[in-house]
């Protein structure tokens, strides 16, 4: 195979070069963090300074970053603080009696969800308007209604990029006296973020979404909201996450924010450049389509493009032949009946959100790779739509 | 990257990026059968239409037109190329063990994918039957209620397994049979192994 283009960077991204090298030098650190002789000592150093590093690129303080395997395990340790219901546990959190969250969210949230409403937890999912945004009075119902502990919603969606307003969300949240969470994974990296200001109690971040290595996140949580750890068995997170750290995978992880924090301004309008570049190309070369997301707050590195009569995992094959790698949102390429829950969620109609692929651009993303993904892609519908029963003679629907 | 690296086969590679026998839309044939099975909601559609030898009762030509993945594009190519030539009694029997055979198999969660072409085709030849005067031949294909209580057909029970359930517990979860008296057990758990015999083993 020749060319190769990667537009799927929220499923993960490349490892930033600079990364890389760090993580190679990473390599003989070996030391524990928790041994006091001198090797512990310097993994010990180099951790903290990552959690200093994070903490500030996102407006916090050290104390309030926890280091956790993944952005799901960060997500799942949120939703399992308000389900523990032991009359023996003193731990000020104690059984919820409502959590609230969105129709929209990541599967680790919703599957987290479905599990601690099995341990008695009322949960209730927001709908979305046709551009992925949040029911703010639905929000407000149910926290005047009373009983709510926790309100979780992500700051920006993996598929549809749509942007919701956490500031304003949390502030609700609190009037009402329930804390707020928000994964933030897609979010952190891409637009920027100060938990000060957005007065958030629990944010998600993820390495591997911002250039660096997989296996690595963090949670931030605010000074003084109570916490309860999800793993453990160690002292390690001051208590709060046992397990010995990942030392490579923090130290990685440390250097892609400090790539971010150097690299991040600029790139919005670049992205912008490109994003209007490849809707306009889209629509000039292809009838019957349809774009998902919010026109305006969204993540601008990515698209997200329904495409009647063409199913979505034949157009992903077709792409990934020409060495262009997207992903989709159909129901065939992930062996289910039912397509993308968050695009169903925005109100499309299912034949339209079969067809739905997703373009995220990254770093590397270039003009030349936007314009060589518009030399391929409406070719590869039309061959799709000639043989669809969905689509004959150009109306679909049929 | 190694093109031998591919997600299917290279069969299936072969056929979804040249598939065989695509009815086009400037077709101006007359077919002697049409079958359209599926429906767009579930994300696959698939038709049919077949031009028969009458006297020798022979498939002279399969074309179709899908909605639905490379593995729903290339099963219907690899079946349109089969059943050429092939005696309708012959092409009826056809299941979709035949087709992803030919294709050198497929991922067990892509199975359900391939389960249309077979059933356009005997939809095809049944309209072929219905036009000629031999509706005698047409086998009706008619769900028997399993589940008195919830409703839950044999077809339901082999459209879960299809969709992955290989357990009792799996086979109420995708279709909420037996949750109510739970009488069923026994004919459901019978016809679980059935399909699981038919389509995976």
């Amino acid at each position: 195979m020749g060319k190769t283009i990667y537009l799927d960077n929220n499923a993960t991204t490349p490892l930033h070069p600079e990364v890389k090298k760090t993580l190679i030098e990473a390599m003989d650190v070996f030391g524990n963090p928790s041994s006091m002789h001198s090797f512990g000592r310097i993994a010990r150093k180099k951790v903290e300074y990552v959690r200093e590093t994070v903490a500030k690129f996102i407006g916090a303080v050290s104390e309030e970053i926890i280091f956790v395997g993944s952005g799901s395990e960060a997500n799942n340790t949120v939703l399992s603080l308000f389900s523990c219901c032991s009359a023996k546990c003193g731990h000020p959190i104690k059984c919820t009696t409502q959590i609230i969250t969105t129709s929209i969210e990541h599967p680790c949230i919703l599957e987290a969800s479905k599990c601690v409403a099995d341990r008695g937890v009322d949960i209730k999912y927001l709908k979305v308007d046709k551009y992925g945004k949040v029911d703010v009075d639905e929000l407000t119902g149910y926290l005047k209604a009373g009983g709510v502990g926790l309100v979780s919603i992500m700051y920006a969606n993996n598929e549809i990029a749509t942007i919701q307003d956490i500031k304003r969300l949390a502030a609700l949240a609190h009037e009402y006296g329930a804390l707020f969470h928000t994964d933030a994974v897609q979010a952190v990296g891409k637009i920027p973020i100060d938990v000060r200001d957005l007065d958030v109690d629990f944010l998600t971040i993820s390495a591997h979404k911002i250039y660096g290595p997989k296996g690595i996140g963090a949670l931030y949580v605010k000074k003084g909201v109570p916490f309860c750890s999800f793993i453990r068995g160690g002292h390690q997170e001051k208590g709060r996450r046992a397990g010995t750290e990942n030392t490579m995978g923090i130290i990685g992880f440390g250097k892609a924010v400090e790539m971010r924090a150097a690299e991040m301004k600029g790139e919005h309008e670049r992205f912008m450049a490109f994003k209007a570049r490849l809707k306009e190309g889209i629509e000039k070369n292809i009838p019957d389509i349809r774009f998902n997301g919010h026109p305006t707050d969204a993540l601008a590195s990515t698209l997200n493009v329904s495409f009647a009569g063409a199913e979505g995992e034949a157009i992903l094959l077709y792409l990934d032949l020409e060495g262009i790698a997207v992903s989709t949102g159909s129901a065939c390429a992930s062996g289910s009946l039912d397509p993308s829950h968050v695009i169903l969620a925005t109100g499309v109609d299912v034949e339209y959100a079969h067809g739905s692929i997703r373009f995220s651009m990254g770093r590397d993303t270039t003009k030349e790779d936007i314009d060589y993904l518009l030399s391929k892609l409406p070719g590869i519908i039309q061959k799709i739509r000639g043989m669809s029963t969905a689509y004959i003679g150009g109306r679909h629907g049929k | 990257m190694e093109n031998n690296e591919w997600v299917y086969t290279e069969k299936l590679k072969e056929h979804f990026m040249h598939p065989q026998n695509v009815l086009s839309d400037e077709d101006k044939t007359v077919y002697d059968g049409k079958g359209i099975v599926g429906n767009l909601k579930c994300g696959d559609q698939m038709l049919m239409v077949i031009r028969v030898d009458k006297e020798k009762g022979t498939i002279l030509e399969c074309k179709w037109k899908t909605y639905g993945c490379a593995s729903a594009i290339a099963s219907t190519s690899v079946l349109s190329q089969m059943v050429k030539g092939m005696k309708l009694e012959d092409a009826y029997k056809l299941s979709p063990k035949d087709v992803t055979a030919k294709l050198g198999g497929l991922p067990e969660h892509k199975i359900h994918c391939s389960v249309l072409g077979d059933k356009a085709l005997r939809a095809a030849i049944n309209d072929y039957y219905e036009k000629n005067g031999m509706k005698e031949k047409i086998v009706v294909e008619e769900a028997k209620i399993i589940c008195q209580c919830m409703n839950v057909t044999d077809h339901e029970i082999e459209h879960a397994v299809l969709e992955g359930a290989r357990t009792y517990y799996e086979l109420q979860e995708h279709t909420k049979l037996g949750t109510v008296c739970g009488q069923c057990r026994e004919t459901a758990e019978k016809l679980l192994q059935e399909y699981i015999a038919k389509h995976f083993k």
